[in-house]
């Protein structure tokens, strides 16, 4: 099956990519050759299989609901493009 | 000293014929005079590392030393190191200082091990070539020209011209054991679950595992006893009790059974490699095994499994990278979604972006079941493949890549042919088991890597089976030209 330029430009929006118009052919094309290959899997018979997830069948862990990390937080944001005042800065989000 | 494997180094530190400080200082200089043809590194730490070194030397004096204390090692660089530059070979990551370290970063530390720097890498991890790094491609110490295998290819590199004795890397898809083969080192993944992938960034979270690129299987299994083991901080790591790896070497293999899955041997598969592995397989019926065929009749599907898997998983847990909290940022962002776009749109390299894509793709509406779902079933069936035949067999063996390395550039204009290059490592992360890749030989000149795949937990079984080959082989002490 083959995706369409207009196919590519809508998972680029789900994906949050913004992807140069000049490259979306060319990502079709190679994305196009993936999808054709990952539908033979469609050829094999598995009517009656259980669908795994995970390597290892093991159950959720819990643990006791007390803190165990400390405040990192101004450690953290050394690495954080625009903070201020110990918020994240992004563009205006509501006029 | 630098054709020395780190556990004859390690016993060299123990003896007291070198400290830790003039060794370190022997690889820094190496690394410096080499790095240069290979590009195996992205952040050397030469000051980091003598300062650890002294404090090495510190507690051997003391009397406080353990195996790896002083040992010099590598870091791949998908591994959080407190302190310094996490780059993970993308650009997205660039100016990424992490403040804190992997588990097995630190577990490393604490054993003593001296840490030169973080080795080169596919971009997260993704791709079998190491040519979508943002740092540039690693050549191969064998032949420039061509490429050392990914992502883990600058610790293969690294270790293969003996910048460093040993490196961790990490194996999704085959991540270790196929650089390992192309550079002709020992190549170490643990069973899914036995080292905590904690601080390990993430690609494909149920395949992800961590593991070794060392001279032998005897380092490999200095490593593991080091980093293996229950960790609270990642919620897959398994609560087992992690055995002596190095003290299981050394059994004999009289009665082993070893099966040889027919589907290795397909139509793909390089007339020469195929003969490298037969000469191994003889000399494993030398060493006392019994070899015999076994059938995976699933394995067709593993690649097409793996690249729908993969990338769902991918796509998934990239969306952490949204240019706000840390990572690169676009300029000037005219808004929230210009600025999520744009910062993942120019901080992703092409590889990235096309794993994003297909990943976002299979778990859309409309194509979940078709894709996702279908491949968890065919997983399923590529794992019960191997448990039926670990029912037969103690260990499988085969070839780790089709062809020895292929040309810088060779297999870029098609994903599928570079795809295709890991026909026989994907399945064993898609079942989770534990597998390795030592060198058997050469073919023109290029090394050649025989796959080594156990059942869940064997490690110590897998270490042992390929100690007892290199005992009597000398290939993995064969070293490229040109390093002296």
């Amino acid at each position: 099956m083959s995706l369409s330029p207009d196919q590519v430009r809508h998972i680029a929006r789900l994906a949050r990519l913004g992807i140069d118009e000049s490259e979306i052919e060319s990502y079709a094309d190679n994305l196009s050759r993936i999808v054709d290959f990952v539908d033979q899997l469609g050829k094999a018979e598995t009517a009656d299989v259980e669908p795994m997830a995970h390597p290892l069948e093991m159950a959720q862990r819990l643990r006791e609901d007390e803190v165990t990390e400390s405040d990192h937080r101004d450690e953290y944001q050394e690495n954080a493009p625009q903070t201020e005042a110990g918020l994240y800065i992004v563009p205006r989000v509501i006029e | 000293m630098f054709e020395k494997t780190l556990s004859e180094l390690a016993d060299a530190l123990a003896g007291g014929e070198v400290s830790s400080e003039e060794l370190t200082r022997a690889f820094i200089e190496r690394i410096d005079a080499l790095d240069g043809n290979y590009n195996a590194f992205i952040t050397t730490t030469p000051e980091e590392a003598l300062e650890q070194a002294r404090e090495a030397d510190r507690r051997r004096a003391s009397g406080d030393a353990g195996p790896l204390t002083g040992v010099p090692i590598a870091h791949k660089d998908i591994f959080c190191t407190r302190g310094v530059r996490t780059s993970c070979g993308s650009k997205m990551l660039d100016n990424f200082v992490s403040p804190y370290d992997a588990t097995v970063v630190a577990r490393l530390r604490e054993a003593g091990a001296v840490c030169l720097g973080k080795t080169n890498m596919d971009e997260f991890a993704m791709g079998s070539s190491n040519e979508t790094s943002w740092y540039g491609p690693v050549r191969n110490p064998w032949d420039t020209e061509r490429v050392p295998g990914g992502s883990s290819g600058g610790s293969a590199a690294a270790v293969a011209a003996r910048m460093v004795p040993a490196a961790t890397g990490t194996d999704t898809g085959g991540s270790i054991r196929q650089p390992a083969a192309l550079t002709g080192i020992t190549g170490f993944k643990p069973t899914y679950g036995r080292v905590s992938r904690y601080g390990m960034i993430a690609f494909a979270s149920s395949l992800d595992q961590a593991g070794s690129l060392t001279a032998s299987a005897e380092d490999a299994a200095l490593l593991l006893n080091a980093i293996a083991g229950f960790d609270p901080r990642d919620s897959t790591s398994v609560e087992r009790e992690v055995p002596d790896y190095r003290g299981e070497l050394d059994q004999d293999l009289k009665g082993l059974k070893v099966g040889v899955p027919s589907e290795f041997f397909d139509e793909g598969l390089d007339g020469e490699t195929a003969r490298v592995v037969e000469a191994a397989l003889d000399q494993y019926r030398e060493l006392g095994a019994e070899v015999r065929e076994v059938h995976l009749p699933h394995l067709g599907l593993s690649v097409p499994t793996y690249y729908v898997v993969a990338p769902a998983e991918c796509s998934s847990n990239l969306a952490r990278f949204d240019g706000v909290r840390f990572g690169y940022r676009c300029e000037d962002p005219r808004d929230l979604l210009d600025l999520y776009e744009r910062s993942r749109g120019e901080g992703f390299g092409p590889e990235v972006q096309r794993r994003i894509m297909t990943g976002t793709y299979v778990l859309s509406a409309g194509y979940y079941d078709a894709y996702y779902l279908k491949a968890q079933k065919t997983r399923k069936l590529i794992r019960d493949d191997f448990l039926a035949a670990f029912e037969e067999v103690d260990v499988l063996m085969g070839p780790t890549t089709p062809t020895p390395a292929f040309g810088i550039g060779e297999k870029t204009d098609d994903p599928i042919t570079m795809y295709l290059n890991d026909v026989y490592v994907n399945a064993v992360n898609l079942a989770g088991l534990p597998a390795a890749s030592i060198p058997a030989g050469f073919v023109n000149g290029l090394p050649v890597g025989l796959h080594l795949i156990g059942n869940f937990f064997e490690e110590g079984r897998l270490l042992n089976v390929a100690h007892r080959y290199q005992q009597v082989t000398d290939w993995h002490r064969r070293m490229p030209e040109n390093i002296e």
